[in-house]
């Protein structure tokens, strides 16, 4: 049993370490990453000088926006490329080249073959992120001179995991086209299609939705708070259905202490704005894990359930040569 | 030519490797496979003849575990496929109909892997690979990516990689199809001599009858799903035909079952 799926494991390790297509993507986010966190990296050094105890400085690295956006955006935002160029052929690759019918009727299991292409998918994927965390933490180190605390590498070390567990939804979602598409171009761009409406339409979708069922009025100074409110909620609910929303959330609060929540208005009365303002304290890391559990649950979930119809579709189906 | 001349009923008398029982596979309301009983015999060279849609595949399918019979049963090598196919695939060939390769590896990269999906050992596997390539006659071009092969080389290598694993059975779906004259008659050298050396059992699914009839023992005609007849060809021929003739070719025979059915 686990003999085919290292076999096949071993394989595919190679297949996507030689593949040109995934060198290029890989090369692509960390050069990326090195720039944007180069240009953080400086502009913290700046901001340091003549502080004497600086703390929690190392994770604004991949936090902070600089002069576009942060690290944890760009990997939300394109981190799902990775997954998908990792598993859009994975299955109809094999199909079309009429490798796939040798392949089942060699002595392994049928499903060795998919959790070995997903187990590569997802130990490939660590791998790009560990080696971009690792380069830009050695950057900084150089750039801003602070050497990240023992919380600082623990919030790190889950950040990796949520972003690992994300990419693999992803990878899971181009594996679930590619077993149900005969054509390579078609899963491609299936997976590219889903990927641009849960990463940009569901966020506009939830703006619109929120506006239609809670408007607020636009004229007038008195604005009814419960609207406000209403109108967060909604857009908040409908827009949990993007991945993307689900990690930007997760990884933000998880990166960044001083966020206590991972919504993005908070309605409060003065006693507890003024409790906010005297007590800047960071969030311990339990407490910031709590806070995004049901975050991280989600992507789990939509991880499993991905692979899972990916799965039982692959087992069903017919393997025929012609 | 007494390729299917009299030693080859002495061998029907050996072992069953191979027992279909009322195999039939439906698809839908359509009928692919109806009620298929076969007896093959270890050490013989079947031919499985049969138009293009017959069911041919969808029978080698089912042997090997593949696809789940609708009903009826199976026996390969004594085990039952649907049962137990890792048993039957560890003791099986199966060279489906244009087999495929990874193109960007060379020959013996693609053997490599088949061998140790077939959990052979890698101190076992590069002599085995060698010596299997020395039989197809493709140590020369072992180098050699197998995205530059021509027809007659993949179809080659197809054997070669079946041979991996040492089977006692092996399918061969269309071996010969597409290729020139010359490497047809190679590949055709190469399956008798499988059986005579080897004493490997093959089942041959082919519709090029003057090839079947230059290497089969026993024959077997498919059509619409149905197996109308089983035999050596000159005894088909003596009952489908009548007359006793010096020579019987397949072909007569068959056309006289396809005008039939």
């Amino acid at each position: 049993m686990l003999r085919g799926i290292l076999t096949i494991f071993r394989k595919e390790m190679e297949d996507h370490f030689s593949s040109t297509r995934f060198l290029l993507i890989s090369a692509l986010i960390v050069m990326v990453g090195v720039i944007i966190a180069s240009m953080v990296g400086m502009g913290i050094q700046e901001e340091l000088k003549g502080m004497a105890k600086p703390t929690l400085i190392f994770l604004l690295l991949f936090t902070a926006t600089g002069k576009l956006f942060s690290f944890v955006q760009f990997i939300g935002f394109f981190g799902p490329l990775i997954g998908i160029i990792l598993g859009f052929d994975s299955i109809n690759r094999e199909r079309v080249s009429r490798t796939l019918s040798k392949l089942v009727s060699q002595p392994i299991y049928r499903d060795s073959i998919i959790n070995a292409k997903f187990l590569t998918g997802v130990v490939t994927i660590a791998i790009v992120l560990v080696a971009i965390v690792l380069i830009i933490s050695g950057l900084g180190l150089r750039l801003i001179g602070v050497v990240p605390g023992s919380e600082e590498v623990l919030r790190l070390l889950i950040y990796l995991i949520i972003s690992i567990l994300y990419i693999a939804l992803w990878l899971g979602i181009s594996i679930l086209f590619s077993v149900i598409f005969r054509s390579t171009a078609t899963s491609a761009l299936a997976s590219l299609a889903v990927w641009i409406f849960f990463s940009f339409f569901v966020g506009l979708g939830a703006g619109v939705l929120a506006d239609a069922l809670a408007p607020i009025p636009q004229s007038g100074t008195q604005v009814d708070p419960e609207i406000i409110l209403k109108h967060e909620r909604v857009q908040r609910i409908a827009s949990s259905f993007s991945p993307m929303t689900l990690y930007s959330e997760a990884t933000n609060t998880i990166l960044d202490p001083m966020r206590k929540t991972t919504r993005g208005l908070i309605l409060m009365g003065p006693l507890e704005r003024l409790s906010l303002t005297r007590f800047q304290n960071p969030l311990p890391l339990f407490q910031s894990m709590i806070i995004v559990l049901p975050h991280l649950i989600s992507i789990i979930a939509l991880t499993f359930l991905c692979f899972g119809i990916c799965y039982y579709i692959f087992m069903r189906q017919e393997i025929r040569t012609v | 030519m007494p390729y299917f001349s009299t030693w080859g009923e002495d061998k029907v008398e050996g072992q069953a490797i191979i027992i279909a029982e009322g195999l039939t596979k439906t698809y839908g309301s359509q009928v692919a496979v109806n009620h298929l009983s076969l007896q093959i015999f270890e050490g013989e060279i079947f031919g499985f003849l049969g138009p293009n849609g017959a069911g041919k595949t969808t029978t080698l399918l089912m042997f090997l575990g593949l696809t789940e019979p609708t009903s009826g049963s199976a026996k390969i090598c004594g085990f039952d496929p649907s049962r137990e196919p890792i048993r039957v695939k560890e003791r099986v060939g199966y060279l489906p109909e244009n087999v495929g390769f990874y193109d960007d590896m060379d020959a013996r990269q693609n053997l490599q892997y088949i061998a140790r999906l077939n959990h052979i050992p890698d101190s076992v596997s590069s002599k085995r690979i060698d010596e299997v390539l020395h039989l197809v006659g493709l140590l020369e071009e072992a180098k050699k990516k197998v995205g530059t092969y021509s027809k007659g080389m993949r179809q080659r290598l197809g054997i070669a990689e079946v041979l991996l694993k040492e089977p006692k059975l092996l399918f061969l779906d269309e071996p010969t199809i597409g290729l020139d004259p010359d490497g047809t008659n190679r590949m055709l050298d190469l399956i008798r001599s499988l059986s005579r050396e080897r004493q490997i059992t093959i089942f041959l699914s082919s519709h090029l009858l003057d090839q079947v009839q230059r290497i089969c023992d026993r024959v077997g005609i498919m059509i619409n799903g149905n197996l109308v007849a089983v035999g050596p060809i000159e005894e088909l021929g003596k009952k489908k035909l009548g007359v006793e003739k010096e020579h019987y070719t397949l072909e007569e025979i068959y056309m006289k079952y396809f005008k039939e059915a």
